[in-house]
């Protein structure tokens, strides 16, 4: 009864507040339309020595609708809380994501599918300001933000689609018999790492069509990216161990498979393992130096490290050949067949298919998502484990760890490993991605990049690195045509999003093993390591 | 079982120099097995350093730490690593300002410290990884092992919040709880009522004599809190400028004119007298 009776103040609670945000979106537009009617909307030009008034009422009145949209969301996403709080919460989130995903769907379908439909407004743009170089200016905005709204329509409706199946599943008694005792909005958020997962495996369904081969090799690029970063984010996460050269050990996995597929023929299945062997033993080889570094030193000693394995592959020219690199790098096979237009194995004739170049990306595409999720399993394994347990002690304190018997020379040394193995992976795919590799490709930069990704997510949290890797590589490709503005915006995202998030953008930890009740333990504890 | 009197901590003219500094000089001592002994001095008397040569955070210049187990085992502490001496050894040891993992749970931070027996049942994480029944029954074990010392120091309901989010009593009692579950022969405690009011200075007291009888344990203690001290030690070694100057049962201890001198100094006319009452 009670139940009944809040669900019903609930509802006219909820109406109330729709009722109210949308009146408020009204008055904003109006005071935003009298205001921008006068300083935008009139304006006055020299036209043969006279001055004529140009109407531009409709700029006006784009402007105010902009002003309410924004107040309107505004007022149901983050400012509800004043008015409404819990009582809204059943009927007003479930309304605002289905008003989200329709207007995401509309925009961004609209303007991103349909050809030509920027066409219009570029050349409104055009002349409204004047110039022609407004046109492109104008199209490429559209372009990234109908691209933006119809990357949240997908997440969104994968959010969804999961949260359906997994309420499906536990009215049907199978899977995980927690009680739903989340609100539904946290619910929803919950299913945001899945989702990305459902998101990855049907994503060369998703993007079809001549956008098709260039979609999926950024993915694949994002995804190499989150495997170093879930690889680098044992050691500096973990760990707690600063390392600055972590590229080096993408270059030991590179150039391992290089040299063994090249030289002796190898596969590439046989060689993966190989690769993240030797990577691993050049981790453990650089992890026994810095052992009693910490801090700055242990950065310093790790940075000349990365740059003494590149200047070795660039001056060893009899092994690696140098600056001109390794070339006719050994293509992966499907089961033996190759993805070569000619030839006696090949997969579109095994298939009965027509040749397709893109057929080879989609199956690099699959690999480099294997391996990743392979690497993120291992890891989530290991972070319950008692050597990940004495990694994540070894970052809160060092001293406490000795106390507790735990040696933790083998401690540093298997993160060291570890991580360096997960990125000898990685770099024997590169390697076979490329097809050509050279010490070019492993400058500090990358160790830079990588590490940027890590501590953007947040140190320690595998899904936070995903989020960091889609937005520092996917963004570089997304603004591309912006040529020289894009470093500006990479380094301006990057300053505000650490002032925004100081500790990345999952900042909390997760226990792993609980007693009653799992909690997410506030970032402020967690401690970021000295080295 | 052996006899109580059977000594579990031989300290042989330990000596511990930083540069030209003497932070210990020439200190032998003895603790029995099942004894609460306790280690007091004023600031700076070498108490801590004691403990950090005990638990193998120094290596001492001179001298030789010898721990015998219940089953007579013996072992030169000053020879191995503190890792070791936490591992095999089984010493353990808190700290003066709390070092808990304080981004990690109260439980987490239990099952860190059995790291030894879980990582056997790991296998090398392999068994872990392809999660085996074996490690998760040790899993299993360790959390209820975890979850009786949370139990016991009253902070179960606790368990799944972050160490660093529990209050500063509460931290104290985490850290024993943390060397309990390494399974100690000996409990080094530096300090443990710094910071408590008096009632869980009391509770503490009791807690500490349970551990001891309950879990045949000897407990070494450093502490400036002398109701803890008098309440609960059976034997007292006191230090100044890193020499013993006193050595017996908290009576003779309290009566001793040296630790009188040492503790709240002396008249200036007096100093001759006590001088040559101990023969300085």
């Amino acid at each position: 009864m009670a139940e009944a009776v809040g669900g019903v103040i609930g509802a006219r609670t909820a109406d109330d507040s729709i009722g109210s945000a949308v009146k408020d979106a009204v008055i904003t537009g109006l005071i935003a339309f009298l205001l921008f009617v006068v300083i935008v909307g009139l304006k006055t030009e020299n036209a043969q020595e006279r001055l004529v008034l140009v109407n531009r009422l409709g700029l006006a009145v784009a402007l105010a609708a902009l002003a309410a949209g924004v107040r309107l969301l505004l007022d149901l996403f983050f400012w509800r809380g004043a008015r409404a709080r819990a009582a809204s919460e059943p009927l007003l989130p479930a309304g605002s994501i289905i008003l989200l995903l329709g207007l995401s769907y509309i925009i961004g379908a609209y303007f991103f599918i349909v050809p030509g439909a920027s066409e219009g407004l570029a050349t409104a743009a055009a002349d409204i300001f004047g110039a022609e170089e407004w046109r492109a200016r104008t199209r490429i905005a559209i372009q990234l933000l109908s691209f933006a709204f119809l990357a949240a329509f997908v997440v969104l409706t994968a959010m969804g689609l999961v949260l359906i199946a997994r309420r499906a599943l536990r009215l049907a008694g199978i899977g995980a018999g927690r009680e739903a005792s989340k609100s539904f909005l946290a619910e929803l958020g919950a299913q945001f790492g899945l989702a990305l997962l459902v998101i990855a495996v049907v994503l060369p369904l998703l993007v079809v069509g001549p956008q098709q081969r260039y979609a999926l090799e950024t993915a694949s690029q994002v995804l190499t990216y989150i495997m170093l970063g879930w690889g680098l984010n044992v050691v500096v996460g973990l760990a707690g161990l600063l390392d600055l050269g972590y590229v080096a050990f993408y270059a030991v996995g590179a150039y391992s498979y290089a040299l063994i597929g090249t030289q002796f023929g190898w596969s590439f299945w046989v060689c993966l393992p190989l690769a993240g062997m030797f990577a691993a033993l050049w981790g453990i080889i650089l992890g026994f130096p810095v052992l009693r570094l910490r801090g700055d030193y242990l950065a310093i000693v790790t940075l000349a490290f990365g740059e003494i394995i590149r200047i070795v592959l660039l001056n060893w020219y009899s092994l690696t050949n140098g600056p001109n690199g390794i070339s006719r790098i050994p293509r992966v096979t499907f089961f033996g067949l190759d993805f070569d237009r000619n030839g006696e194995n090949t997969f579109h004739g095994f298939f009965g298919l027509e040749f397709d170049g893109v057929h080879r990306v989609i199956f690099m595409y699959y690999i480099i998502l294997c391996l990743a999720l392979l690497v993120n399993f291992v890891t989530m394994r290991l972070r319950k484990l008692p050597i990940g347990r004495a990694w994540e002690a070894l970052r809160e304190d060092e001293i406490a760890c000795r106390s507790l018997g735990i040696n933790t020379v083998t401690t540093k040394l298997t993160a060291f490993a570890i991580g360096a193995m997960f990125a000898g992976f990685a770099g024997s795919f590169f390697a076979t991605r490329q097809g050509f590799i050279s010490p070019e490709s492993f400058t500090f930069h990358e160790s830079a990049l990588v590490l940027a990704i890590v501590v953007l997510g947040g140190l320690g949290s595998q899904l936070g690195i995903v989020i960091a890797a889609v937005a520092l590589i996917g963004s570089g490709e997304l603004f591309r045509d912006l040529e020289e503005y894009r470093m500006l915006i990479f380094g301006a995202s990057m300053v505000a999003i650490m002032v925004w998030r100081p500790r990345g953008f999952v900042s909390s930890r997760m226990p792993t093993v609980v007693l009653n009740e799992r909690r997410a333990i506030s970032g402020s504890h967690v401690k970021e390591g000295a080295g | 079982m052996s006899p109580r009197t059977a000594p579990i901590l031989h300290v042989d003219h330990l000596t511990m120099r930083f540069g030209g500094l003497v932070a210990i000089g020439d200190l032998s001592f003895t603790a029995n097995r099942g004894d609460i002994t306790a280690l007091i001095g004023p600031n700076g008397a070498g108490k801590t350093t004691v403990f950090n040569c005990i638990t193998g955070f120094y290596k001492p210049t001179e001298g030789m730490i010898s721990l015998i187990h219940p089953g007579g085992e013996p072992f030169l502490l000053e020879r191995l690593a503190d890792h070791e001496i936490g591992a095999t050894a089984r010493v353990a040891r808190t700290f003066q300002n709390i070092r808990l993992f304080s981004g990690m749970t109260a439980l987490e931070n239990l099952l860190v410290a059995q790291h030894g027996p879980l990582g056997n049942a790991s296998f090398f994480s392999i068994a872990g990884i392809l999660g085996l029944a074996s490690y998760r029954k040790a899993e299993a074990e360790a959390v209820e092992l975890a979850s009786y010392w949370l139990d016991k120091m009253g902070l179960i309901d606790r368990a799944d919040d972050a160490a660093g989010d529990l209050p500063y009593g509460a931290q104290r009692r985490l850290e024993i709880a943390r060397c309990m579950c390494t399974r100690p022969v000996l409990l080094c405690l530096d300090e443990p009522a710094a910071g408590l009011n008096p009632r869980e200075s009391a509770e503490l007291n009791d807690t500490l004599r349970w551990i001891r009888d309950e879990h045949d344990l000897s407990i070494l203690l450093i502490e400036h809190d002398m109701g803890v001290v008098m309440g609960i030690s059976d034997h007292i070694i006191v230090l100044d400028y890193g020499k013993k100057i006193s050595d017996g049962t908290p009576e003779f201890v309290r009566n001793d004119p040296q630790v009188i001198a040492a503790y709240l100094g002396v008249e200036e006319e007096e100093v001759e007298d006590v001088a040559a009452e101990v023969q300085l």
